[in-house]
């Protein structure tokens, strides 16, 4: 995974709650295989006047002008802002693949859902969770200056957005992953041996689980 | 020790190690895998030259997007040549891997929410997972049971376990007797309604008090799959009398003297009486009506005898702008009433509502009457073989394709629409499934969610109604 260290771009406003992860990458796009390639269709259904399927080129699509993805300085946004709830629903980890291959690093917002907020620590991601009035400062200043640039520091938890400064919450552990790019498993499998010990304990006390 | 919640007893009797920033690695007893979820996690084992650490831990099937037709011969017709390759590629990865599988075919293949239960898979005392955020279905069973992502469907596989952070504990209490023609999907909805969307965010929510004690174990799993529509990642009930009837003699459930050790250990499976929530939901059981959601959000929800709410009553601007765009995408009014909205399509099946109790609900309305001429197609799509089997048993098959339905094979079907039992744009529907969202059932399909017997009260009305009214 790439590391995440700081960051600066275009921030996109999206301003409802409830931002779902269907809504992130519908269905049809869970077909595939693969991990990567998801990045032409994010937001699809709104991004586009025709439907799409995962074998359709993008080149033959039509792009709804009124989609803010498709107005140029939010062409290659790298951060997103949305209201309360963002990719709440299905634990599809494709949405945070389609949002890391359109080229997003960092979401802003009251909160995420839960299984999407996971997704994305995994992905090199970073979502910050804002208090409401922040947030609502931040729209208004997105409103007021279109193509506003954030820039987030994630060795000292900062983020610059226009007038706005703060530090940020931020688990140490997510940290230090988001700034080496290192994936848990390697990590977690240091720790085989508390595992094994642990299985053994298990077997004794409730043996049924072992199948 | 001091006084714990049911979640606070999963929680430590799955914990392996603190992690160093506060995070624990908690152990994973079962985890169930489907087609769509885990292609890319065999894929990085594989890349990684790694292994399952425990393959007796895994139970496979293909349930997403299955198609419910064609399935008659021992191969089964796909048209979506895209589907047909993710239901291979899983039969091949569990091959591989020497991973246990309920192939197409098997009459034990159906939805993982439906089948881990229903086959013993799922015991209390367990932590469960899935890539799938329905997996909270198994709480209902005193599991500490929740969704993943693909990653962390990889990190299971390789490692047994999960890197997490204990979630703070939301008691939602009900009390006292629901009333005729309510279920379980109605309380579930009405507590979305209650809390909202996002009210459960960062908790585990135990159902509790006299209500639920009184459910019925596939009542329970119906509530318990819905917490995820109210933020929360996970949702579960104590083990009682009811959960030790409902798994003796499954399957894989224990037997003889094992079954005895188990029974007496999951006894204690509750959380302790003095046990501290850090939030309390209280429902009072007789204030909750037949509901029906008129938005894209679970949230957006009302009882059948209600009205859509009118913008001036949104608690903020951005709720009003939800709804807003809500009304636009249903072709509703704010202030209309919910009931008498004609239909297109009605769709009963999904993980939340596909299981026996849920059709002969359904059925018992159907019983004599015949589905509205309104009505372009009426879907029932049981939970998994073994529940058809039993229907079909039971001859809810032939009194359903009486009144008008299709009897299709299991999957999860029009509940996502990935399989090509779908809405087209601007068709309504009554589902008895769990989302709501734009787009879920079919590009611009319109859904409304509801219970199996209020599903087939609209079928027959060919609009949203009252079942108690029929």
């Amino acid at each position: 995974m790439e590391p995440l260290i700081q960051h600066e771009g275009v921030v996109v406003p999206l301003d409802r709650s409830n931002i779902d992860t269907d809504a992130l990458l519908p269905k049809q796009y869970l077909k595939s295989l693969e991990a990567r390639g998801f990045g032409g269709f994010l937001l699809d259904n709104e991004r586009y006047l025709d439907p799409g399927e995962l074998d359709t080129p993008l080149a033959t699509r039509r792009e709804n002008p009124d989609c803010i993805l498709n107005v140029p300085p939010y062409r290659h946004a790298s951060v997103v802002l949305a209201q309360a709830n963002f990719g709440c629903g299905s634990s599809r980890e494709h949405a945070v693949w389609a949002l890391r291959d359109f080229g997003v690093r960092v979401l802003l917002a009251p909160s995420f859902g839960d299984i999407f907020y996971n997704n994305c620590f995994g992905n090199g991601l970073l979502p910050i969770r804002l208090e409401q009035a922040v947030v609502d400062h931040l729209f208004a200043q997105c409103w007021h200056s279109p193509g506003l640039r954030a820039s987030v520091d994630v060795a000292r938890r900062e983020l610059v957005v226009g007038d706005t400064r703060l530090v940020f919450e931020l688990d140490p552990g997510r940290q230090q992953n988001l700034l080496q790019g290192l994936d848990d498993i390697g990590q977690t499998l240091a720790l085989a041996p508390a595992i094994r010990a642990y299985e053994a304990e298990r077997k004794l006390s409730e043996p049924w689980v072992f199948r | 020790m001091n006084a714990q919640t049911l979640y606070d007893k999963l929680w430590h009797s799955h914990h392996v190690a603190d992690l160093a920033d506060g995070a624990s690695l908690l152990y994973i007893d079962l985890h169930l895998l489907h087609e769509v979820t885990s292609p890319q996690g065999f894929s990085n084992l594989r890349r990684a030259d790694r292994k399952p650490w425990r393959s007796g831990s895994i139970m496979a099937t293909p349930d997403h997007n299955v198609p419910t037709t064609g399935r008659e011969s021992s191969v089964t017709k796909f048209s979506d040549p895209l589907a047909r390759k993710q239901v291979e590629a899983l039969t091949d990865n569990c091959a591989d891997f020497k991973v246990p599988l309920f192939p197409l075919g098997d009459l034990r293949q159906g939805i993982v929410h439906i089948i881990g239960p229903e086959q013993g898979l799922t015991l209390p005392g367990m932590t469960v997972v899935c890539g799938d955020s329905h997996t909270a279905t198994n709480g209902a069973l005193a599991t500490l049971a929740y969704g993943v992502g693909s990653s962390e469907v990889e990190h299971v596989l390789a490692t047994q376990t999960l890197r997490s952070r204990k979630l703070k504990n939301l008691a939602v209490e009900v009390t006292g007797t629901l009333g005729p023609g309510v279920s379980a999907k109605d309380l579930a909805l009405h507590v979305i309604g209650v809390i909202g969307t996002a009210g459960g965010l960062g908790h585990a929510l135990e159902y509790r008090g006299s209500t639920i004690a009184a459910l019925s174990m596939e009542a329970r799993m119906t509530l318990c799959n819905m917490s995820v529509e109210a933020g929360a990642r996970t949702g579960l009930i104590a083990y009682d009398a009811t959960t030790e009837a409902y798994v003796h003699g499954r399957p894989y459930a224990p037997v003889g003297a094992m079954w005895e050790r188990a029974t007496t250990y999951w006894a204690t499976l509750h959380s302790d009486p003095d046990a501290r929530f850090d939030r309390q939901v209280d429902v009072a059981a007789a204030e909750v009506a037949p509901c029906v959601t008129w938005g894209t959000s679970p949230e957006m929800v009302t009882a059948i005898d209600g009205h859509i709410p009118l913008l001036e009553s949104a608690a903020s601007e951005s709720q009003r702008n939800g709804w807003r765009r809500a009304l636009a995408y249903m072709g509703l009014e704010a202030g209309q009433p919910v009931a008498g909205t004609p239909l297109d399509k009605v769709f009963i099946g999904s993980c939340t509502n596909a299981r026996i109790e849920d059709l002969r609900q359904a059925a018992s309305v159907l019983r004599g009457r015949h589905v509205h001429s309104r009505i372009k197609q009426a879907l029932v799509v049981p939970g998994s073989g073994l529940v058809k089997q039993q229907a079909e048993r039971e001859g809810l098959d032939k009194l359903f394709l009486a009144a008008g339905f299709e009897w299709r094979a299991p999957g999860c079907s029009m509940c996502l629409g990935m399989n090509p039992d779908r809405l087209q744009p601007g068709e309504r529907c009554a589902s008895t499934s769990n989302r709501n969202f734009e787009g879920r059932q079919g590009l611009g399909g319109r859904t409304h969610l509801m219970s199996p017997a209020m599903a087939a009260a609209a079928a027959i009305a060919g609009a949203l109604v009252d079942v108690r009214s029929m």
